[in-house]
């Protein structure tokens, strides 16, 4: 545990004016970043050894979609979660195609599933659904007749 | 439901001349036995240009599907994500679980984990090894590794019921103790296979056909394995010595002694043989935790019956035949989870795919799938 | 001078039921010894040890709808399977079934041998053609170069024989066996054995029809009895390839005369029938431009090294 409040402290000095905290949830460190500095960490972060992306997904918070990435490096033994928010109306981030090439796949799945445009991706489509589905199912706002919700327990 | 296909105007190079293409359909169903995937191949005469994967058609919407079910009714869910392991797939979604929710799970419980997970390692590959080999043309090939398989499944059937989607492992440990005298038969497996596996290894690796077919197609450098995020025996055949058992330890792995099995070349032949070799040290890792398992409760005590985790968000990851398997869950204070993911690692795995099978031809485009080992469960979720 | 022109019906009608039984039994055997290969037990309901099965899915097939592709160029489409079907029985025509006697012994049979079942290479290029399929043109021009290439080898290895016998007749051939020339041939019998196997898109040489694991191969648009008599073609190529074995490098019987050679000899065709099954379900498939190296590069020399042996033989012959 040590070693990962050591890594935050030192991420937290690489990027003052972000937010790095430790989260005893993820055992892990978290950077949270504004979606215009979401590259630059990427290449930051590369830098000091995280060279595998692990995964990336988003979560809709409501008036946000929060985007989160996983780093994982094998020098360091340690674990990295970069967050940032982007607004519901504007869904739309840098790619970090250039940094990790393991996040072609993965940002074409949250734009299919989220609806959340990557600018500078190669191949930006929808990878699951069907090229001419309408909607963007993980959103908490969207609509479909066919799904049924399951009675309340508590 | 019609598909756009891509633009068929003719490629112009840089001289100036026009490549002429033939776009080549290869799925979603083809005998391949991976699944259903549909692989748009360019052929400039024969050899591979360019591989567009269309998946998603074994897309249920499991990550949406969570959302509206309780915990515990998620377990069967993860069961059909990779339905060739979903021993480990529970295990995976269960160990988020419990992060989340901090439940401790008993020592005995974290012992049988480790062995119905390692004996499903060892039943995967040989469905992985079997699948290449059938897609050679080795047919007799699939069906020894089954055998070999298909004792292992009776090994699940007596301890939980199933043979293919077990629902075994659940959040707080196993859903029952095993039944007496299981342990003994699983030592009697492991004592059995050792020599299954070198008569397997010497049929198919040792053929000088085999060799010619496999050797040198899809040639993955460890650079790129780690750029792209590759993992399991996919990134270990290219030589990334990478294996979360060891590297990022869970459960009871520490206390194992196992090594991690590597290849040289990256190419089709060392993916498939690390496969069948990870499967002696998981007979040695059996063999240890049979030894070492000690008495106690197979679930944990006090466990709610429905489990409503404080809010917050966990991810947790284990070491699958396909590679590093993790999930991810958000709560919101409810008894349903509010975001659910899936880190599939056949799915990153198989974005290889356009890259490695370009320059090849169509043959060998089979043999690269099958070394990739992608099962359309866990790719599409 | 050839038996005039009734002999030759009946041996054409013999010919085509032989080919018709052969077919039989070799499925039969076929899917009984890949089964016993892979540890389970074949076709055991139709029949004792499931000897009828083949009947019953012939029966099957006949039944079957007799689907034309629309695009496809009818006629030759309808004449392919026979082209290829066709050279291969007349090739069981020369076979010298016992000591200098042969349903058409001609002067110059083990030429028709080689030459006539290399027709149905056009057959299978029609095929191919005729479906106006465009993976099956594919498959059908790879089935066609795979087998104009393994026809060097082939005929190379009988060549060696026929310079030993001093005769390219097949009946002289089997009639001037010596036991010491088992060790002899035994490169050529080798190099005959891939070759057949080769030349019949059988066992590890199958990728062009094969390619149906992929894509179509070149009989994929040929439905009930039209696929059924190109299977009859294989299964009779199997046939005449382990009779010409046997009977030409083995000597028919090991050159025993009588009642013990013809069990010999039929002992040694089911051999070499199975040894071919055998093959095909231990080994994996070969590429195609791994399978014409192996014809060009080292089955030919091969076969040419067969040729320099025996030429040094021929003065104490």
């Amino acid at each position: 545990m040590s070693d990962a409040a050591r890594l935050t402290e030192r991420l937290a000095q690489l990027a003052p004016d972000h937010t790095v905290r430790f989260s005893e949830e993820f055992g892990d460190a978290v950077v949270e970043v504004g979606p215009a500095q979401l590259v630059s960490t990427a290449l930051e972060l590369r830098e000091l050894g995280f060279d595998r992306l692990g995964m990336v997904t988003a979560v809709d918070r409501g008036s946000d979609l929060v985007l989160v990435y996983r780093l994982q490096s094998r020098p360091l033994s340690a674990a990295v979660f970069l967050k940032t928010r982007v607004a519901r109306e504007v869904a739309q981030v840098d790619s970090v195609c250039d940094v990790w090439p393991a996040a072609n796949w993965q940002e074409r799945e949250v734009f299919d599933m989220f609806g959340i445009g990557f600018s500078g991706h190669p191949d930006l489509r929808r990878i699951l659904l069907p090229e001419d589905w309408d909607g963007f199912p993980l959103r908490k706002d969207y609509e479909d007749e066919r799904i049924i919700r399951r009675p309340d327990y508590i | 439901m019609t598909l756009e296909v891509e633009s068929r105007e003719p490629r112009i190079d840089e001289a100036g001349h026009r490549l002429d293409e033939l776009v080549v359909n290869v799925g979603p169903s083809h005998p391949s036995t991976h699944g259903v995937g549909r692989f748009v191949v360019h052929l400039d005469g024969d050899v591979i240009v360019k591989v567009d994967p269309v998946i998603g058609y074994l897309h249920r919407g499991i990550e949406k599907m969570a959302e509206n079910r309780t915990y515990n009714q998620i377990v069967p869910l993860t069961d059909r994500l990779d339905y060739v392991g979903s021993m480990y797939a529970n295990w995976a979604y269960c160990r988020a679980v419990e992060r989340l929710a901090g439940i401790r799970v008993p020592e005995r419980a974290e012992y049988i984990r480790v062995i119905v997970c390692e004996l499903q390692r060892i039943a995967s590959h040989m469905m992985g090894i079997g699948s290449a080999a059938a897609d050679t043309g080795a047919f007799s090939m699939f069906i020894y590794t089954f055998d070999v398989r298909e004792r292992i499944i009776e090994l699940f059937e007596a301890v939980c019921g199933a043979r293919l989607t077990y629902n075994y492992v659940r959040p707080g440990g196993v859903a029952k103790d095993v039944p007496d005298g299981w342990l003994d038969d699983v030592l009697a497996y492991t004592a059995w296979l050792p020599a299954q596996l070198a008569e397997l290894d010497k049929l198919f690796f040792g053929n000088v056909i085999t060799r010619g077919r496999l050797k040198g197609v899809g040639v993955l450098t460890p650079e790129d394995a780690v750029a792209w995020g590759a993992s399991g025996p996919v990134a270990r055949g290219s030589g990334v010595n990478w294996d979360l058992r060891k590297h990022d330890p869970y459960s009871v792995y520490p206390r194992m002694e196992f090594d991690v099995v590597v290849g040289e070349n990256g190419d089709a032949y060392d993916r498939n043989r690390v496969r069948l070799v990870e499967c002696y040290e998981s007979a040695k890792i059996i063999e240890q935790a049979v030894a070492q398992m000690p008495g106690g409760f197979a679930r944990a005590d006090g466990l709610p019956r429905l489990i409503a985790p404080p809010p917050g968000e966990a991810y947790d990851h284990i070491e699958s035949a396909r590679g590093s398997l993790g999930v991810y869950l958000v709560s919101d204070g409810t008894e349903r989870p509010y975001r659910m993911k899936v880190r599939s690692p056949a799915f990153c795995n198989l974005a290889l795919l356009p890259k490695l099978a370009v320059g090849h031809t169509l043959p060998d485009l089979v043999v690269v799938l099958g070394s990739l080992d992608p099962v359309f469960g866990e790719v599409d979720r | 001078m050839i038996g005039g022109f009734w002999w030759g019906i009946v041996v054409g009608i013999g010919a085509g039921i032989a080919i018709a039984v052969a077919a039989l039994i070799g499925v039969w055997a076929e899917r009984k010894v890949s089964a016993r290969i892979q540890m389970r037990y074949g076709p055991q309901e139709a029949g004792p040890f499931g000897l009828l099965q083949t009947l019953a899915d012939t029966i099957k097939l006949v039944l079957k709808e007799d689907i034309t592709p629309a695009q496809a160029d009818v006629r030759v489409f309808r004449m392919a399977p026979y082209l290829v079907f066709v050279p291969v029985a007349a090739a069981l025509a020369v076979v010298p079934f016992a000591f200098g006697w042969a349903p058409f012994n001609i002067a110059s049979s083990a030429l028709f041998f080689l030459a006539v079942p290399a027709l149905s290479v056009i057959g299978i290029l029609l095929a191919g053609w005729s479906s106006r399929n465009t993976y099956a043109s594919i498959g059908g021009v790879r089935g066609a170069a795979q087998m104009i290439s393994y026809e060097l080898p082939r005929t190379l290895s009988v060549l060696s024989l026929c310079l030993l016998a001093g005769t390219i007749s097949t009946v002289g051939i089997r009639d001037a066996f010596r036991l010491w020339w088992l060790p002899l041939n035994a490169l050529g019998f080798v190099v005959y054995f891939i070759a057949s196997i080769a030349e019949l898109n059988r066992g590890p040489f199958d990728l062009p029809e094969a390619e149906s694991e992929l894509v179509a191969g070149y009989f994929a648009d040929y439905s009930g009895i039209r696929w059924a008599i190109f299977m009859m073609a294989e299964y009779g190529g199997i046939l005449a390839a382990s009779l010409f074995g046997a009977a030409l490098f083995l000597g028919g019987g090991f050159g025993l005369p009588g009642i013990l050679g013809a069990v010999v000899f039929v002992a040694l065709v089911a051999t070499i029938a199975t040894a071919m099954i055998w093959v095909k379900w231990t080994f994996p498939r070969m590429r195609p431009d791994q399978l014409m190296g192996l014809a060009w590069k080292v089955l030919t020399p091969m076969a040419l090294v067969q040729l320099v042996l025996v030429g040094m033989v021929i003065p104490w012959r």
